[in-house]
This record gives structure tokens, sequence and C-alpha cells, in this order.
């Protein structure tokens, strides 16, 4: 009954060609729109590291100046001065820490074909690549030794290899960054997150790095960070001023691999600053936090509210091509009287009746939902262009082909369990009389 | 024209009157909205930024190796920089207007006050800056050559003498002559003088309240081994300039990559991105919601009229001119959409309460729902049209027939 149900539902359809077109048109243009602000929505949104998220927590302590806030909300500062960040992975309270801050060095390939050019690349320590799990395609990360007698090594992306060294394995060969040879331990694979959630407060959407290099080399060399920097108690001048001033420019995370070890943390954390109240320091009410990932990605509004309006706004226009459907299919429905009396008359029940209307309108649906795919991959198209920053964010995948169509149809199906219901009231007797 | 008639039969047939007319209403809310804030960001992109946009553009030196002399190559590059052919002038700065990143600092009126009256972005120039941006002086001098000095990156210390933009000048002395007034950058610190002012220059940043509050600052602070330049060239020849670029720094000073070659127009274009996505994103549900009940109208009208043939004729049978049908089925649209909008007009100002508090949006113009009714009902009226001229060609002879 249901392929019979269908082939009807498509028959009627035929009948009245520009209405269906119209119901269809006004479903596809729905779909379309609502799918392509709620895949941008869902992707940027999603959370970047599901098996552990919730075991990486971003630290945050309050060293601000005791006169004004950090933020108008009453937030503490969303990065680290020096001091604090080198006693937090000294003290080494957590599973694992890193410390670190975005650089970008000058790379002097050794091929005189490929002419120097300028790589953005991160300070970090070892426990990075276990924290956040990038995948490798040679080597690995440096020891933790390295991190303590900074180690001149790198760990490179897979463009930077593909640009220095054709893609080959280039394990122990050197890079020359701004003047410095550093030996290669590790190539990584692509590694495209579609968020930067380990660097939220330097542009969420960025491009990722092209080579990590130890933190305590970094700050050896006394490279300049290249991300955010504020200062509410201008230092002294010169690098090591600078090292111990209250300026933020350092991003911390943790990773604690169980709820007893996190409050462990958190109590640690509170004692620090006890103790650094009495030299003087932390003048502001402890502001201590622990945002795990997901918690931390809301703080920074990854999700902006432009994207969040345009999906409501999208979901309203969907709402109101129902409204439109809803009508078109009542009116298509009552011009049927007759068939559906004359069905009644012989025999069909009010339920088989039911059916065959509800399939009528899933179909509409299914056809709404094809072209609404189509009119998806076209608007994500135009946000891509529009704004290129959201090329990891404005595409389609599986799932979301499949809530397409599944949107469409269920769309359609509440849209029609009204006229459904009106058809099958029909009385076949009144219907029969005027012919 | 009886109203009565087209109202108790509308009654009759309320589920499709509820239909169309929460389709309008839903369409009125979300239009107003919808179109107030794509006017807004439309508005906001235009903002001029004060300076020359058509003939500028920045580019990057980055010096690699521990004996890169970057103070040597700053003077190098800008003497070699000023002397090309189509360089109206060059100034060092550590970033650009709408860059979207860069320097800010707070001003303070007095040495006691707990927090700063204002934060200002910082632009650290020479005295070439106000030719090279294209910003006149409104009052006051330029920069002395002899003001002019370097800096470490980090150093603390403030020239003693700015610029500002008018914007901060109307903030700190309102109605006054701003030029020789004091203030501090750093409470702590000596107070520094307004030396002059411009009428505007835009921050780095876009989207706060602070976006016309500048300070120009005889200081070249290199960013380690980078330093950043603006140049102006002459009308019509900043590409031609932009192309010789890469190659005359490179000339003189090989030691160092030269990039972020970019125009101050690509650098606007990149600033107000999210700004177009939204215009772009909400003009189009605009322009597809106003179609769709636009084609929703028609279905439905040309679907009554089909269904009422015989009424139709039957009433012109008894006398009614082709010229009343038509005015009978444009007075019932209006008065579904008159209905419709009503209910629009509530659901509009309430979509725009909640954007209020959810997002932090303003209110919405008392014109908006206005304008919104008028046009409604004049695409009412046009959809209409189609199926009512239709309905007036209905031969008086259907009534007599029993097909």
């Amino acid at each position: 009954m249901f392929t019979y149900y269908l082939r009807l539902g498509w028959r009627s359809l035929q009948r009245n060609p520009i209405l269906t077109a119209l119901m269809v048109l006004a479903i596809a243009l729905g779909v379309g729109t609502s799918m392509t602000t709620l895949t941008v929505l869902h992707l940027m949104g999603s959370d970047p590291i599901p098996w552990k998220s919730d075991k990486l927590h971003y630290v945050q302590l309050d060293n601000w100046d005791p006169l004004q806030g950090y933020d108008d909300d009453g937030s503490p500062p969303d990065q680290l001065t020096y001091r604090d960040a080198m006693a937090l992975m000294q003290a080494g309270k957590a599973d694992r820490q890193t410390a670190m801050y975005k650089i970008s060095m000058p790379v002097q390939p050794e091929n005189p074909e490929v002419k120097p050019y300028n790589a953005t690349g991160r300070a970090t320590y070892a426990d990075f690549f276990a924290m956040f799990e990038p995948p490798f395609k040679y080597g690995g990360s440096w020891a933790r030794e390295q991190d303590q007698q900074h180690g001149r090594v790198v760990v490179l992306s897979d463009k930077t290899n593909e640009k220095l060294f054709g893609g080959a394995d280039s394990i122990g060969k050197h890079v020359r960054l701004n003047d410095n040879d550093y030996s290669i331990v590790g190539v990584l694979d692509t590694w495209q997150p579609r968020v930067k959630y380990y660097d939220l407060t330097n542009g969420s959407l960025s491009a990722p790095e092209g080579f990590y290099i130890p933190f305590t080399t970094a700050t050896e060399l006394k490279s300049n960070s290249t991300g955010n920097n504020r200062c509410w108690n201008n230092a002294n001048s010169g690098w090591d001023a600078y090292l111990e001033s209250e300026c933020v420019w350092l991003q911390m995370w943790v990773e604690t691999d169980s709820a007893a070890k996190l409050d462990e943390y958190r109590s640690f954390l509170d004692s620090y600053v006890t103790e650094q109240k009495k030299l003087g320091r932390f003048a502001r009410p402890r502001n201590n936090r622990l945002l795990d990932v997901r918690q931390w990605m809301r703080d920074q509004k990854v999700v902006s509210g432009d994207v969040e309006v345009q999906s409501e706004l999208s979901l309203a226009f969907l709402t109101v091509c129902l409204l439109n459907t809803i009508g078109l299919l009542l009116a298509k429905f009552m011009r049927k009287s007759g068939e559906i009396g004359l069905r009644r008359a012989l025999g069909a029940s009010r339920r088989q009746l039911f059916a065959q209307h509800l399939i009528e309108s899933g179909v509409v649906g299914l056809s709404g939902g094809v072209i609404g795919l189509l009119l998806t991959l076209v608007g994500l198209w135009i946000v891509r262009l529009l704004y290129s920053d959201f090329a990891r964010v404005a595409t389609l995948d599986w799932p979301m082909v499949l809530a397409t169509i599944a949107l469409a149809i269920v769309a359609s199906l509440l849209a029609g369990l009204y006229p459904t219901w009106r058809a099958c009231r029909i009385v076949p007797a009144l219907q029969l009389k005027t012919q | 024209m009886q109203i009565r008639p087209i109202l108790s039969s509308l009654m009759r047939s309320k589920i499709a009157l509820i239909l169309i007319g929460l389709q309008i209403a839903l369409t009125l809310a979300i239009v107003c909205n919808a179109l107030f804030i794509v006017v807004q960001r439309l508005d906001r992109m235009a903002r001029p930024s004060g300076l020359d946009e058509a003939d500028t553009f920045e580019v990057v030196s980055l010096g690699f190796g521990t004996q890169f002399d970057v103070r040597g190559a700053v003077r190098q590059d800008l003497v070699a920089l000023r002397a090309m052919p189509g360089v109206v002038d060059a100034t060092p700065i550590n970033r650009v207007p709408m860059g979207r990143g860069g320097w800010s600092t707070g001003i303070s009126l007095s040495q006691d006050q707990k927090t700063p009256t204002l934060s200002t972005a910082v632009y650290m120039v020479d005295d070439h800056a106000l030719a090279a941006l294209g910003v006149p002086l409104l009052a006051g001098r330029n920069f002395e050559p002899g003001e002019v000095a370097f800096r470490d990156l980090h150093d603390p210390d403030w020239p003693p003498g700015v610029i500002i933009t008018r914007a901060i000048a109307e903030r700190l002395f309102p109605g006054q002559q701003a030029v020789g007034k004091l203030f501090y950058l750093d409470p702590r610190a000596p107070a520094n003088t307004i030396i002059g002012v411009v009428e505007r220059l835009q921050a780095p940043w876009l989207n706060t309240q602070e976006t016309e509050y500048s300070t120009l600052m005889p200081q070249i602070r290199p960013y380690g081994l980078e330093s950043r330049y603006l140049i102006r060239a002459q009308a019509g020849r900043r590409d031609e300039v932009m192309s010789r670029v890469e190659a005359t720094l490179g000339e003189i000073n090989a030691g160092r990559i030269v990039r972020g070659l970019e125009s101050m127009q690509q650098v606007r274009f990149e600033g107000y991105k999210s700004d177009r996505m939204m215009a772009v994103i909400l003009g189009l549900v605009i322009a597809l919601l106003l179609a769709i009940t636009a084609l929703s109208i028609v279905g439905m009208a040309s679907f009554w009229v089909a269904q009422r043939t015989r009424q139709i004729g039957t009433r012109r049978a008894l006398g009614a001119t082709r010229l009343n049908i038509l005015h009978y089925f444009q007075m019932e649209n209006f008065i579904i959409t008159t209905l419709g909008l009503a209910g629009g007009g509530v659901l509009a100002y309430a979509l725009n309460l909640w954007l209020m508090q959810a997002y932090q949006m303003p209110q919405l113009p008392w014109y908006y729902v206005p304008i919104g009714f008028t046009s409604l009902w004049i695409l009412g009226q046009l959809a209409v049209l189609g199926p009512a001229l239709r309905a007036s060609r209905v031969p008086p002879a259907i009534a007599t027939r029993s097909v």
C-alpha cells in the first residue's frame, strides 16, 4: 500500500504542476536557508575534541588592576603573566599542562629555490601534543627534557614540510628559523580543527600554525608574542622587566583526568593566589577559572551573535514557508473532494485516506528536500565566498545532508497534518450528490 | 462597496484567513527587523576611516638574523620609499586603521583618576604621517622631525606631545580649543600635551564605541625585527607603485622578508567581512520571504477564484460589473492583509524586544512598521491583481450552466 500511495501522491502532484512547484519551491527555499545557517552554527559550536573536551581546562587568574576590572562583565583576564605561567608549570600539579603563545619567525630554507618567508608558529611545551592530539606523520613530540634544556628542536606542520622538503620524511634534518637552526623531531599530518579552540584569544578561525618550538627556547631567544598583549601596570623597559611585569600574554591549558584531580588543581590555584596576595600581587578579589573546552568556547563567544541571529531568522523564514505549504496543501486537498468522496464510498477507511494524503505531503517534502539540499550547497558556497575564514565551518558532511532531507520531510509532514485531517472528514454522500 | 458580505464569507473559511494572516504577520515582523539590521550594517560599512583610502597601502618588512639592524633598515627604507616615483609620502606605522589589530591605551584627565576617561588607539608614526595618511590637520601643528624618536617595543615612556582626533578633543574638552591642553596617558608619568587635532582617523578595531578615538605619536617602535610602512601614491598610481615596492625594498636590503602588501581598500574589505555577510544573508532572507508571501497570496487567491467560479458568475448574471468583481477580490485581500498586519505589528515589536535583550541590538525606529504596512499592502494588492482580473472575466453564463 505504501508504494501505491507513493504513486498516487506523485501523480496527484503532477496534475497541478504550478501548485506543486510553488509548494516544493517554498519548502526548498526554507530548508535551504535554514540548513545553510544551521550548518555554520552547528560546526562553529561543535565540540572539537569530544573524547576529552571535559578534561582540558583553560587557566585564568585575576592579577588585574584593583581599580578597574579586565572586562566589564567581571571576567578575569583571558591570558596569564609570565611569572604566573612559569610558577604553575614548575609546580606541575595537573596530569599534563602547557603554557604557550603565538609567535612568528622568518623561515630561511636551505633550498635556494624557496624564498625566505614569514611563518606563524607556537611556542609551547611537549605536553601540548599529548593534550591536543594533533596527528603525526613522521616522528613525534620532543621529550620533556628538551623543555628544560631549551632545546633547539621543532615540530613542523604538514604544509611547512611540504614547502621545505616536498613532504618527505625530514626527521633529523634542520630548519633555520630567524638565524637559528632547529632539529626536526616531528612532522604533523593534516590537522584542521574547525575552530582553533586552543587559542581563542587570537582569532578562533585563524589558520593552523606552521611550526612548534619549545616555550623555553622562544623566551630564551626573546621572541615576542604575535598574539594579544595587555598591561595595566607600565613596566620598566627591556625583556627581563617584561617577563616580571603584570602584562598578560600567555595561554595556559591543563589536563586533569579525573574529577578529583580537577578539584585538587582548583585548591592548588587557590593557595597559589593566596600566596601571591601576601607578596602584594593579585589585589583584586580571587577570581580563578578553569573552564573546559566547551565552556571556554562559549565564554569567548566562538559562535557569534551574528551567526545565531542568522539561524534564528532563517528558521522563522522556514516557518512562513511551512504556513504557505499548509495553505496550498489545504487548497489542493479541498479541490480533490470529489475523488476523496468516491474513495470513501468505495470502502476506503479514514485511516487509509489519512495515510494516502500524508504520504502525498511527504513526497512534496522529499522533492523540496532534494532541491533544498542543492540550495544549501549554493548557500554554503556563498558564505565561503563572503567570509573566507569560514572555509572549515561552511561545508556539508553526511550527517548534515541527511538532516536536510529529514528536516524537509518532517516539515512537510507537519504541514500536511491539518489539510489531511480536513480531507478525511469529507462526507462521501455530499460529494457524490453534486455530480 | 459592501464590507459585510466579504467579512461574513471570510469568517466562514476561518482557517484560510488565519493561515494567510499569520504568514503576513510573520513576514512583517521578520522583514522589519531584518531590514533594520541590514541598514545598520550598511551604515557601519559606509563610515569613513579618515584617511585617503583610494591611494594608500601598507607593507611589512621582517628582518631575520640576530645581526639585523632594524632601526637602520627603517631609516633606509623610508628614504627609498619616499624617493620612489609616484609616491607622495610614506610613514612608519605600528598597525593600520581597520586592520583589526593594534595598540591601545587609556587617557586620563588628572593624575589621581582611578580609571581612565577613555581608551584610545595608538599609532606610532613620524612627522610624515599626516601627508602619508592624507589626514588634514584641523588645529595645531604637525610633529617636528626632531620630536620623532625610536623606541624599543616595550619601552614604557610616551612622548610629550601627541596629535589626537576631533572625537577625543570633543570628549575631553567639549566646546574648547584642545590644542595646548594636557592629559595623562600614564597617570604616573608627566602629562602629555595636545599639539594637533585631526578631523578623523579610525582605530584598527571596528566594533567598539571607541572606534573614533585615535592618538598619533612621534615614536617609531619596530615589533622586534618587523617594521610596517603606510605609503601614499599619487592619484591613480597606487597599483603601479605597489607592484614595485617589493623589488625596491628587496634591493636595498636583502636580509629581510617583504610581505603583507595590502591596499587600504583591501584592509577595509577584510575588516567588514562579518557585517557584509550579515547584510547579504539577511537581504536574501528578506527578498525570498517577500517572494514567497507574494506567491502564496497569488496561489490562495487563484484557488478561491476557481472554487467560487459559480458564485462569481451568479453575481455577474445578477448585474455586477467586471469592476465590481475586481474590487470585491481586492477588498477581500485588503481585509485579510490588514488583519495580518495588525498582528504583525505587535509581533515585529516583540521580535525586536527579544533581539534587544538577547543580542543588545538597538530599538526598531518608529517608521519601520508603517513602511512595512504600506509595502505589504501594495505587495498584497499587486499579488491579488492577477487572480482578481481572472475572476472578473468569468462570464455570467456560468451561473446558468449545470456542469
